[in-house]
């Protein structure tokens, strides 16, 4: 089985009318939907929160075996299905930048909490940058994750009343007192 | 003392002379001397420019300030008019020797004609001058000017521009056989006048052809047609014996008639108002062959093509075409017209089935190497044995059916057959044992091994 990295590639990766976007419309709607669970998917394994449409470095995009690669109206498209399906947000107006979420916030949030239930921490403090980073974090899901996602998760998790998240003593770093 | 003395020559304020209309430049030496020993207190003018044009010899001082003497003289013309004669020069000892002379004769006043030479000090070329200088003389173009008056007028803005050509230009308006030469804008403009003249003129020759070429296609038509009357007559009046000969006969003259084209055309004049209905048949009969040979299905263009020749005269027009195939859908003729998606008009048999096309294209995409590649539409073409522009047609409506999917890359436009209906979109790495996503996983993974 082809890989990129350490992702196991499905066959169809090397059918080239893979990577033109189809005009008629039932083909369409599959290739649409084949690709947005292959970029999630890509995404979860490998921890890629953001995509950047006109880089390179989203290696899923182009296939040098077959020497195929989308075209940016492709891109886009895929990316935009993504998006009407609340799994991926566009970071910028222009659409160049995309957040994916392939945990959905109200996922992480669960994720965050177990978390925290599992690690004994429902009265603790923690700064948000403890959380993603901190030795707990490593192993889990949480370890890395991005910090736009993250703070979206936990303001979810704050209007429960599960946690309250305060100002840091430092500019950019803000703290979370747990009380769930 | 008569104060015959040359008439002053105008000159610009950079010192270049003001010409006259439709005189041109012609020849330029330096260090020139003009002497006249027949005219008494003939101002000195020694170490000039001496210019020749088509209507004038003209003498300019030269403008270094060191000859002091000759920055006295003022410029003088002499108008060629006045020349009444130049001498040829005779080589002798003497003239090895001395500088090169040009005499001639002519008459500054109508009553007393005098000599004149011009004694050539510089580096040019005596002789040339000389042969110039005789040319321009008997060209008189002066005399063409009071003709060519308008016409310089609005052609020339300033003929000092035209006369500023190379100094070795051409002798003059005229060349000695009287033709006129081509120089300057005038010039420019004759030579197009004369192209245009003569193209009408062959223009008018060539249609002379074709009203006779047309005459005789006339009588051509009025012949076959006698001919087929005929046959058709003699084959109702005779006896059964006979007639399987005149069937015979028949037959291959009408073979013989629809191979050189259409008999006698269906005209708007033969047909009158039912010109567009009597066409439409016409059309379908003869679409028949073609059609066969393009395997069922011809661009329309083509078919306009195919039927104007064969018509050979009495054309129609794209419009007339149209309008006739349209009616065949009141008529029952095994032929129609059908319009692709792109845009794109055929002509195909009744009987044509697209699902029989399918299926060919089917097989085409699903062998082996096609598997991998793909197909593009000249392979089709190739295969199919049809039009490259109507196996892309084919192929696009076959996609639109979902049987093909197109792959756009910098190799081309190429078609795959379409494997998503095959792809599981629970288990994206399931691929069944059968069918053709499993074919094609299977040549796919054996190409990359190679």
């Amino acid at each position: 089985m082809q890989k990129l990295g350490d992702f196991k590639l499905p066959h169809f990766f090397n059918y080239p009318p893979y990577f033109t976007l189809q005009p008629v419309r039932d083909t369409r709607e599959k290739q649409v939907q084949l690709w947005k669970d292959l970029i999630l998917d890509y995404c979860r394994t490998q921890k890629i929160f953001v995509i950047g449409l006109e880089e390179e470095d989203f290696a899923l995009f182009s296939n040098p075996v077959i020497e195929r690669s989308l075209s940016h109206e492709a891109r886009a498209a895929f990316l935009s299905a993504l998006v009407s399906e609340g799994r991926a947000e566009w970071l910028d107006k222009g659409h160049r930048k995309c957040l994916i979420l392939w945990h959905r916030v109200q996922d992480w949030a669960d994720i965050i909490f177990r978390f925290v239930k599992d690690n004994g921490l429902e009265d603790s403090v923690m700064t948000v940058e403890e959380i993603r980073s901190g030795i707990e974090s490593r192993g889990t899901e949480l370890h890395g994750i991005d910090r736009t996602i993250l703070m979206r998760a936990l303001r979810v998790l704050e209007q429960k009343g599960k946690l309250a998240i305060f100002k840091g003593t430092s500019a950019d770093d803000e703290g979370v007192k747990f009380s769930m | 003392m008569a104060t015959s003395s040359l008439p002053k020559a105008d000159l610009t304020s950079s010192g270049r002379p003001v010409f006259l209309p439709n005189e041109i430049e012609c020849s330029i030496l330096s260090s020139v001397d003009l002497e006249c020993d027949d005219i008494p207190n003939f101002p000195l003018l020694k170490s000039g420019l001496l210019i020749l044009t088509t209507h004038r010899l003209l003498w300019l001082p030269d403008n270094n300030p060191s000859s002091s003497a000759a920055a006295a003289a003022a410029a003088v013309a002499l108008p060629l008019s006045f020349v009444t004669h130049i001498f040829s020069t005779k080589k002798s000892v003497k003239t090895l020797f001395h500088s090169p002379r040009v005499r001639f004769q002519a008459s500054l006043d109508p009553s007393k004609s005098v000599v004149m030479t011009a004694v050539m000090r510089g580096k040019g070329d005596t002789d040339a001058f000389l042969a110039k200088f005789w040319e321009n003389w008997r060209a008189r173009a002066w005399e063409n000017d009071v003709q060519t008056q308008t016409q310089a007028q609005t052609a020339v803005g300033s003929s000092s521009v035209s006369g500023s050509g190379p100094a070795s230009g051409s002798g003059g308006f005229y060349t000695r056989e009287g033709a006129v030469r081509m120089v300057g804008v005038s010039g420019i403009l004759r030579k197009e006048q004369e192209m245009w003249e003569s193209t009408d003129k062959s223009l008018q020759e060539a249609f002379q052809d074709l009203n006779a070429l047309m005459s005789k296609a006339k009588e051509m038509v009025i012949l076959a047609e006698k001919m087929r009357q005929k046959l058709l007559s003699g084959s109702s009046s005779k006896s059964s014996a006979t007639n399987d000969d005149e069937v015979g006969s028949k037959e291959e003259m009408q073979d013989w008639m629809l191979s050189v084209g259409i008999v006698s055309p269906v005209t708007k004049e033969s047909a009158g108002a039912l010109y567009h209905q009597q066409l439409s048949r016409q059309l379908a009969d003869y679409v028949r062959i073609p059609l066969e040979r393009a395997g069922g299905m011809i661009n329309l263009i083509d078919v306009y093509c195919l039927f104007n020749r064969a018509r050979g005269t009495e054309l129609i027009s794209p419009d007339d075409l149209l309008r006739a195939c349209s009616l065949w859908e009141k008529f029952d003729v095994p032929v129609m017209l059908r319009k692709f998606d792109s845009g794109v008009m055929v002509i195909q048999n009744k009987s044509h089935s697209d699902e029989e096309v399918f299926a060919r294209i089917k097989a085409l995409v699903t062998n082996p190497d096609t598997l991998r590649t793909g197909i593009s539409a000249s392979d089709a073409a190739m295969t199919l044995g049809i039009a490259p522009g109507m196996a892309k047609e084919h192929l696009l409506t076959a996609e639109s059916k979902g049987l093909l999917c197109r792959d756009i890359s910098p190799d081309g436009f190429r078609f795959y057959v379409n494997l998503f209906p095959e792809i599981s979109t629970d288990d994206v790495y399931l691929v069944k044992d059968y069918g053709i996503y499993n074919t094609w996983v299977r040549v796919a993974s054996a190409s990359r091994l190679e």
